[in-house]
């Protein structure tokens, strides 16, 4: 892409790649976007998450322009891409929930037109087709009409092609749908591999598994609203904010002594005893303080919140009192962001 | 405008086109049915096989014809005379059919089928802009109308002249008229049913409906063009262009209209929008 049009658009570093604020979209009555806001952290994957009809696609289709919310302010690169968008579509690599590739060409020649659309310069298109070609595995294949492909195949040419242009940000609506174990896992390092090289990611999905271990960023999402956002410390930290241990002995009731000790917060016995600490340091002493007592434990287990955890956590939370949590976390580098609500948390009435 | 864009957009699609080989082959075989096997067979039968009959019902036929279209008649003996009607003034139509009946098939699938493939949303993320893809759209579906409709013509001349030519007394087509027609009057006829049928492949919701809304506009529209472009023949040597300044007129209209058409909602194919 030419160099001017990348500096079309000033956009500070401490500034998130993309932010949405209070940004509404309707499709007839139904209401897609419901004053969503979230932001995306530069360099750093942010994973949008949310059952099938959160407004997750919708939001990608906005932050290129693709589709132009009337209501709310939208910042992707520096610019408004409703009214911007020539700035900032070139600048966005996007693979959508079906890879939208034309089956009767060649996957050589899906990746020429992209590049002819993007305006690649075409000394050296040949070779940067077959870098990219190679990078996601697909060489072998690039004589052959996609309509042959497999679906992993033609997510690897989707990926492919998506970074053919060299975007900033790259927008991924549920890439490993349709793909086998091995070929997800596949994808999701190849999309861990950009942010090493710099790039922004936005991807879609509503498998909690994948998102595990990717995202830098969270935004949790439903009914076309944010329930939360931030990084996955972060906002573990926020709904379990104690180091939670588990403890099983031979017999059970001879647990119950650690209830005051030092360093424990909380204490619950059911099957097992639960125990909350202000720190996994006190494990150790905790261990120790018990065999000293004489009691023979079955399982010491610190318990790490996964993903799934938070985010059942979050709707539960939503559910629970019929309002939307609508919670961010600040990153030091997102200050200056649009939203001015960033570190705090606010609760927003159900519109609808 | 990116013209570059715009010429990316109609080389991608013709270049899917020439790899569709259940599009092309029925439409090489219409082109050969009606610039090549009928008339051979019409010309043969009058020129080779002698059909008193036949050459007596057109002889006839000819006597209706306008005044200025008798005035162009060429030929001595009424199989000459009624050659050179039959290749001159009768298969006229068809020039004109078979460019809008081609390029109305492929129009009707262009944008409506981006949208059922799903290759819609990379189009609507794509920098190209709505007026690019339109444009380029638009000239994938009239060249392969128009390139058939003039490698036909040529393949109808040569034709005509073979059969036809010494009972007419030599090379005679095309008539001045014919090249107005191919080159000026069929174009505009073409532009502005295009452009009425990517408007309607912008807005139904499946190629099945473009298809059939397609058929009931561009059939008045080849029945207007048929009589248009016949007057265009049988009149004196200004109508046709005349009539291809009034159709370019209406056609870049339309055209201008039509690009409206085209949103990247519509690409998509949300819900609101088509």
């Amino acid at each position: 892409m030419p160099i001017h049009r990348r500096m079309a658009v000033a956009r500070s570093l401490s500034e998130p790649v993309v932010a949405l604020r209070d940004v509404v979209h309707r499709f007839g009555d139904v209401v897609a976007l419901d004053h969503l806001s979230f932001t995306v952290p530069d360099q750093q994957i942010t994973v949008l998450l949310g059952p099938n009809g959160a407004g997750k696609t919708t939001a990608i289709r906005a932050i290129t322009g693709a589709l132009s919310p009337r209501a709310g302010e939208i910042s992707t690169l520096g610019a408004d891409p409703r009214t911007n968008g020539d700035a900032v579509r070139p600048r966005c690599g996007v693979v959508s929930a079906k890879p939208a590739l034309y089956d009767r060409l060649s996957g050589y020649d899906n990746l020429l037109y992209s590049a002819q659309l993007y305006e690649v310069s075409a000394d050296g298109l040949g070779e940067r087709i077959l870098a990219a070609a190679g990078r996601f595995g697909i060489m072998d294949a690039l004589d052959h009409q996609v309509g042959g492909y497999s679906t992993g195949m033609k997510t690897r040419l989707a990926l492919a092609r998506s970074t053919l242009h060299d975007p900033d940000l790259l927008l991924f609506d549920e890439p490993t749908s349709g793909l086998d174990p091995e070929s997800a896992q596949a994808v999701l390092e190849l999309i861990r591999e950009m942010t090493r090289s710099g790039k922004t990611v936005v991807m879609c999905t509503h498998l909690l598994a994948e998102a595990e271990g990717l995202a830098d960023h969270i935004v949790i999402m439903e009914a076309g609203r944010c329930l939360i956002e931030g990084s996955p410390q972060e906002l573990r930290s926020r709904y379990w904010p104690t180091a939670t241990l588990i403890l099983d002995a031979e017999a059970a009731d001879q647990l119950d002594r650690i209830a005051t000790w030092p360093g424990v917060v909380g204490y619950d016995r059911s099957d097992v005893a639960r125990v909350q600490l202000d720190g996994f340091g006190r494990i150790p002493d905790l261990v120790i303080g018990l065999a000293r007592d004489g009691v023979r434990l079955t399982r010491v287990e610190p318990h790490h919140p996964t993903l799934e955890d938070l985010y059942f956590a979050v709707r539960t939370e939503a559910s629970g009192t019929g309002l939307s949590p609508v919670v961010r976390y600040a990153n030091p580098v997102l200050g200056s962001s649009l939203g001015s609500s960033l570190d705090s948390v606010t609760t927003q009435g159900a519109t609808r | 405008m990116n013209v570059s864009r715009m010429w990316t957009v109609a080389r991608t699609d013709l270049k899917q086109l020439v790899q569709a080989k259940d599009y092309w082959i029925p439409m090489v075989a219409l082109g050969a049915l009606f610039f090549l096997i009928v008339p051979a067979i019409l010309l043969l039968t009058i020129t080779q096989i002698g059909s008193v009959e036949l050459v007596s019902q057109i002889s006839n036929t000819i006597k209706v014809l306008p005044k200025s279209a008798q005035a162009q008649m060429q030929g001595s003996t009424p199989e000459g005379k009624t050659s050179f009607a039959l290749a001159v003034f009768l298969f006229a139509p068809v020039a004109v059919v078979v460019p809008l009946t081609i390029s109305t098939a492929v129009g009707a699938a262009t944008i409506v089928g981006e949208r059922e493939r799903g290759t819609g949303e990379f189009l609507a993320h794509s920098p190209a802009s709505v007026r690019e893809i339109y444009i380029g759209k638009l000239i994938a579906s009239l060249i392969p109308g128009y390139v058939t409709t003039v490698v036909g013509f040529g393949l109808y001349s040569i034709l005509v002249n073979v059969i036809a030519g010494p009972s007419v007394g030599g090379w005679f087509f095309p008539t001045p008229q014919w090249w107005v027609l191919m080159f000026w009057v069929i174009p505009p006829f073409l532009a502005l049913t295009l452009s009425i049928v990517l408007r309607l492949s912008a807005r139904v919701k499946s190629t099945a409906a473009a298809q059939q809304a397609s058929g009931l506009i561009s059939l008045p529209l080849i029945m207007v063009a048929y009589g248009q472009s016949s007057g265009a023949l049988f009149g004196a040597s200004i109508s046709g262009w005349l009539v291809g300044a009034v159709a370019w007129c209406i056609a870049l209209a339309s055209l201008t209209r039509g690009v409206r058409s085209v949103t990247r909602a519509r690409l998509l194919g949300v819900a609101n929008e088509v």
